[in-house]
């Protein structure tokens, strides 16, 4: 599997939402993405990359594209 | 106090300040208690005698570890290990800690930050990134050591007794926010025990001091250890945001 998949699945699993919501969502832009449901796409992504990120990226995390950006810090490629 | 079971087979245990004192007793009493035991001291090599010996003297793994508590790579690295070696982690002990006394008007800048920073912004720090293991394992045990200091204060130590203060209250956090994960975070508020530390107050001070004691003596490292054990054990699966006095009746 892509690593796009495999991080648009952790969106999908962690917060309940569709493919087609993806692109534009934002941390705190749907009821799922609050900050509960942050620790827990945080957890998934952590999981499924087999990372951890630093709470400075976790804070930082602040949408979809945004996500992108701080996971190739993390050598995961897109 | 000897126990029959090893009430740690098989788990995974994290202890900081493996080197000396109440840690090195907490090091010694979990390995005895059959867990996989990742130690950790400041200074490189310290610990590789010591977890060669014990992992044989018990049938066990310790594992030592070279680590800074202020370091926050550091610490990510070494979850980061401890996960890809096991994929769990049953119980962190935030041992190591730093004593400065410093009377008020000496406490300067430089005591106060990096009092707080071992003492209270480490265990924070451990307790972010060992949740995020053992929330997938659906428990864990955290215990900080925290001092009678830290609930009563003494002349003196008004920043090491502050710093011991927060990790009571750091601990009670913890615990209400990390109880539906089945992780449970209690804090060992040790009195006057007789580390080398200790003991370098100097004899005529030790004996005021163990006139103050109700037990009329010191305690020991591994009597601290055992209420380490307690709380690291399946023994206190009901119990957490407790803060547990080994003091003797100490009156401070």
């Amino acid at each position: 599997m892509e690593n796009i998949e495999k991080y648009n699945n952790a969106f999908i699993e962690a917060l309940s939402v569709e493919k087609q919501q993806l692109s534009g969502l934002t941390y705190q832009g749907i009821s799922e993405w609050d900050s509960v449901g942050h620790m827990n796409l945080i957890a998934s992504i952590e999981d499924t990359f087999e990372i951890m990120l630093d709470t400075d990226d976790i804070v930082d995390f602040s949408s979809y594209t945004k996500g992108i950006e701080i996971l190739k810090k993390y050598d995961v490629e897109f | 106090m000897m126990l029959n079971s090893k009430l740690l087979q098989g788990k995974v245990v994290l202890v900081t300040g493996c080197n000396r004192g109440i840690g090195k007793a907490i090091l010694e009493k979990f390995a005895m208690n059959g867990a996989i035991v990742y130690a950790s001291a400041r200074e490189n090599g310290i610990l590789e005698k010591e977890a060669l010996l014990l992992s044989e003297k018990y049938d066990t793994t310790v594992v030592p570890v070279y680590l800074d508590v202020t370091d926050l790579k550091g610490i990510q690295q070494l979850f980061m290990k401890i996960n890809k070696e096991y994929k769990r982690l049953d119980c962190v002990v935030n041992n190591a800690g730093v004593m400065e006394d410093a009377l008020i008007g000496m406490a300067t800048e430089a005591i106060i930050q990096k009092t707080f920073s071992v003492n209270v912004f480490a265990p924070i720090n451990m307790i972010q990134y060992a949740t995020k293991i053992m929330k997938k394992l659906g428990r864990g045990s955290i215990v900080n050591i925290s001092s009678i200091v830290g609930t009563n204060g003494n002349a003196g130590q008004i920043v090491y007794s502050a710093s011991k203060g927060a990790v009571i209250s750091l601990t009670k956090t913890a615990a209400k926010e990390l109880a539906p994960n089945n992780i449970r975070v209690n804090a060992i508020a040790p009195g006057m025990i007789d580390t080398a530390m200790f003991r370098s107050i100097g004899e005529p001070r030790i004996s005021e001091r163990i006139s103050k004691i109700g037990m009329g003596r010191l305690g020991t490292a591994e009597e601290v250890a055992d209420a380490a054990l307690f709380l690291a054990s399946d023994l206190s699966v009901y119990i957490t945001g407790q803060i547990i006095g080994v003091d003797g009746a100490a009156i401070i």
